[in-house]
């Protein structure tokens, strides 16, 4: 089969899609429906979350034990979903998400993983050079802050909830969920004003 | 079933210099000591799954690794924490 | 490996976000799990895995798992891309 298999992958697309829909095991249809759920899925989702752990102890608490059931109280869909794990940062202890066995990613809360989080060069330096690629997104820890990297090679998706930054007391949540950025739930980066 | 708190290493294991192999557990970490965080649950054994083969459930556990231990180089006090299933831990 | 992290975003395209929808409809009807997809990403050889992309991968190892168990044979894939 290995011929086969050197057929540039938009014709392989094509042909397995017909294939299956000819054999009735799945329908383009059922491929749009699956496209459309997933592109719904955004950082945004994410970020609500963050925001309400922030103005919400219980809510925090629950997120901490449990980050599907978090997300499910949120009206996020987290049925099918791996199960979701969720990483507090704290003025002692920062998280850095990476999967270096391929590009587990807590799709169901932040979406597509970006590019550069599947990137071998992430994968291989997370693990290897976590302070030096935290550096090239300016992301420098405070003197005696350890750093936790959490591998994500399983079951579960990682994410972080990062530190409310300063000088956002009696913001909204949605306020606070504005300025929380992807980047800031996998760790490469941290929450900032403006 | 380790309890939290548990000493482990991974084993220095290489099973796919024998054969195909699909393996959850990172190349970085064979015959690495580490230390069990917690039980993060059972699942079906994913180095069958990958076959299509009944997958027997495996624990799964968090397990703690002194990051600069791995390298020889970084900072003192961070840690890698890695899912790692129950066949792959020994305990020292 | 030990370069700069390329952080420019890279949209994906059509084809991308179709072959990661059916790997999922693959996943959720039983026909093959995501374990099989990065099994049959690992087996490529390595020329190949340097030379495509992400998603190219993954349509590869999704069309030779299926092509393994039998779900579409090797002659009805031929004769599909023929007609194409």
């Amino acid at each position: 089969m290995s011929n086969i298999l050197e057929t540039d992958g938009e014709r392989l697309l094509v042909a397995v899609r017909d294939l299956l829909a000819a054999k009735g095991l799945a329908s383009t249809q059922e491929i749009l429906e699956r496209m459309a759920i997933t592109d719904a899925a955004s950082p945004g989702q994410g970020a609500r979350m963050v925001a309400k752990a922030w103005v919400d102890p219980d809510y925090r608490e629950i997120m901490l034990a449990d980050g599907t059931v978090a997300a499910g109280a949120l009206g996020i869909p987290m049925r099918g979903a791996p199960p979701l794990g969720v990483l507090e940062n704290t003025p002692e202890l920062h998280h850095l998400v990476v999967c270096t066995l391929c590009s587990c990613y807590p799709r169901a809360v932040l979406g597509y993983p970006p590019f550069w989080y599947k990137s071998a060069a992430y994968r291989a330096r997370a693990v290897r050079d976590p302070r030096g690629l935290l550096a090239e997104w300016g992301t420098v820890l405070p003197e005696g802050m350890r750093l936790r990297i959490v591998d994500s090679t399983a079951e579960y998706r990682w994410m972080v909830l990062p530190m409310r930054p300063a000088g956002t007391e009696g913001w909204t949540e949605e306020q606070l969920a504005a300025i929380v950025r992807e980047g800031d739930m996998i760790g490469v980066t941290v929450p900032k004003l403006g | 079933m380790f309890a939290p708190g548990t000493p482990v290493q991974v084993k220095n294991d290489w099973p796919e210099t024998r054969g195909p192999v699909h393996i959850r557990t990172p190349h970085y970490l064979r015959g690495v000591k580490g230390m069990v965080v917690r039980h993060l649950g059972t699942y079906p054994n994913p180095e069958d799954l990958a076959f299509a083969r009944p997958a027997k459930p495996v624990p799964l556990y968090h397990v703690a690794f002194d990051q600069r231990a791995l390298w020889q180089e970084g900072a003192a006090g961070d840690e890698v924490l890695v899912e790692i299933f129950e066949h792959w831990l020994e305990p020292l | 490996m030990c370069e700069p992290v390329d952080v420019e975003p890279h949209a994906l395209t059509d084809f991308d976000r179709e072959v990661d929808a059916l790997r999922q409809v693959l996943g959720m009807k039983n026909i093959m799990t995501v374990d099989e997809l990065r099994r049959g990403i690992e087996a490529m050889p390595e020329a190949d895995y340097l030379r495509l992309s992400y998603y190219r991968r993954w349509i590869r190892s999704i069309t030779y798992t299926l092509l393994r168990k039998g779900v579409i044979t090797e002659a009805e894939l031929a004769a599909t891309l023929e007609r194409r």
